[in-house]
């Protein structure tokens, strides 16, 4: 029969467990909302972004000179991986379906024949690679939304990915992070960065053509796009990492929830064993006594 | 209101300036033009200096200084995209200097191209917030 005390620590630190748990899921609410309202606050800036682009690009769509962030270099031997994740864990699948992914598509790039190269933003991407890919690891970034999330922050990797781009050292690169749909749905998104693929180019070309001959450009469309190109990297960078922190939280959020519920469950059926030990010591003390008394 | 734009600016982090004004003065980067209704539909790339927003009585309102961007104009409606922006009157005058200075040196100090590239962009934003400092009385 389990000891009594020993029922009543082992409630005692459950009912700490749950209140940690609680706690954490408390404030990773709260920094879900903070992310959320700062990946809308990021929305105007991105929509325009991308109608100039789409504009722009359709403008330039046939002809051969445009550039190298957007046309690509031609082949499509050596890739580069950007695998986002969190710098911690506890937030449920969130970083092992990240990773899984980023496993996956290294191992299909590699039976392809292609070479593969990863750069990991946050510390779990890293721990979980490198047992497998640590020679293809080119380069890790930590610490990136501390303690905000800051476009300063996204600009610096976009510059980073830019400067291996032009000094020749892969030819397409792809992000992978989660894109928050609800706090307990995130998606894991592979998107390639370079060469940069518009998302709507295809289904209203004839439109934003139409558009695109409307504009003058200043000075010229190739020089605005060779600037537009790498801001428009800057801003998908910030957009995945914003994407990604909310995920997180909201991952964190539903993990913990489940903690704090099994944490009660626990203590539910701890506290019946608790009781029912005791009212079985009670009763055996009873008989213990009855039948001396009988005895006398 | 047809004699007025519709002004935005947006940096990557939140929407930071939404009216209609009279007319918008933006340094772009082969000169500066200033955007009244009507303009023609124009995109163009901003160079480090400051967007000036005024009234319809031709009135300086705001004076917002930007790192570089792009404009886009279309129709009554004006979008400066601009990564940084501040207002003039925000500006530190002790770290202006200070991130003019830092410019200059790591301008020196620079290594190889790329670093000369990156020390001398910072170096012309450095020069224009000053610039814009000095010009605070238009």
């Amino acid at each position: 029969m389990p000891n009594l005390k020993d029922l009543k620590i082992r409630i005692n630190s459950t009912k700490n467990t749950q209140k940690i748990t609680s706690a954490m899921k408390m404030v990773s609410a709260a920094k879900l909302r903070r992310a959320q309202e700062q990946a809308v606050a990021a929305r105007p800036y991105a929509e325009r972004m991308e109608r100039v682009l789409g504009s722009l690009a359709a403008s330039m769509a046939g002809k051969d000179n445009a550039p190298a962030l957007l046309a690509g270099t031609g082949s499509d031997q050596v890739h580069l991986l950007v695998v986002m994740t969190s710098d911690r864990g506890l937030c449920g699948a969130f970083n092992s379906s990240i990773v899984r992914q980023a496993r996956k598509m290294a191992r299909d790039l590699k039976a392809n024949g292609k070479t593969v190269n990863i750069l990991t933003v946050g510390r779990k991407a890293k721990e979980q690679l490198k047992r497998e890919f640590q020679p293809l690891i080119v380069g890790s970034i930590e610490d990136v939304g501390k303690p905000r999330l800051t476009f300063d922050a996204a600009a610096k990797i976009a510059v980073q990915i830019r400067h291996m781009f032009e000094a020749g050292e892969f030819d397409v690169c792809t992000i992978i992070y989660n894109k928050f749909k609800s706090a307990i749905a995130q998606i894991v998104t592979p998107q390639q960065l370079i060469p940069f693929a518009l998302a709507s180019a295809n289904e209203n070309n004839a439109a934003k053509t139409a558009d695109a001959q409307l504009y003058e450009y200043e000075p010229d469309e190739e020089s605005i796009l060779a600037d537009l190109l790498p801001r428009n990297m800057s801003m998908q960078v910030y957009r995945a990492l914003l994407e990604n922190a909310a995920s997180e939280h909201g991952a964190r959020m539903t993990a913990m929830d489940n903690a704090t519920r099994n944490a009660g469950e626990m203590i539910n059926k701890l506290t019946i064993n608790y009781n029912r030990t005791r009212q079985a010591n009670i009763t055996k003390e009873l008989i213990e006594i009855i039948s001396g008394a009988e005895a006398v | 209101m047809a004699d007025q734009v519709h002004f935005e600016l947006v940096s990557p982090e939140r929407l930071m300036f939404s009216a209609n004004v009279g007319e918008v003065i933006i340094p772009g980067t082969e000169g500066d033009f200033g955007v009244l209704a009507g303009h023609s539909n124009l995109v163009s790339t901003v160079r480090p200096g400051v967007i000036n927003i005024l009234d319809e009585s031709a009135r300086i309102t705001d004076r917002i200084f930007v790192e570089g961007g792009f404009a886009e104009v279309n129709g009554s409606s004006c979008t400066v995209l601009a990564e940084r922006a501040q207002k003039v009157d925000d500006i530190d005058r002790l770290k202006a200097d200070q991130a003019l200075a830092d410019a200059r040196e790591d301008l020196q100090d620079a290594k190889n191209d790329v670093e000369r590239a990156a020390a001398a962009a910072a170096l012309e934003i450095a020069e224009a917030r000053i610039h814009a400092l000095a010009t605070s009385v238009y």
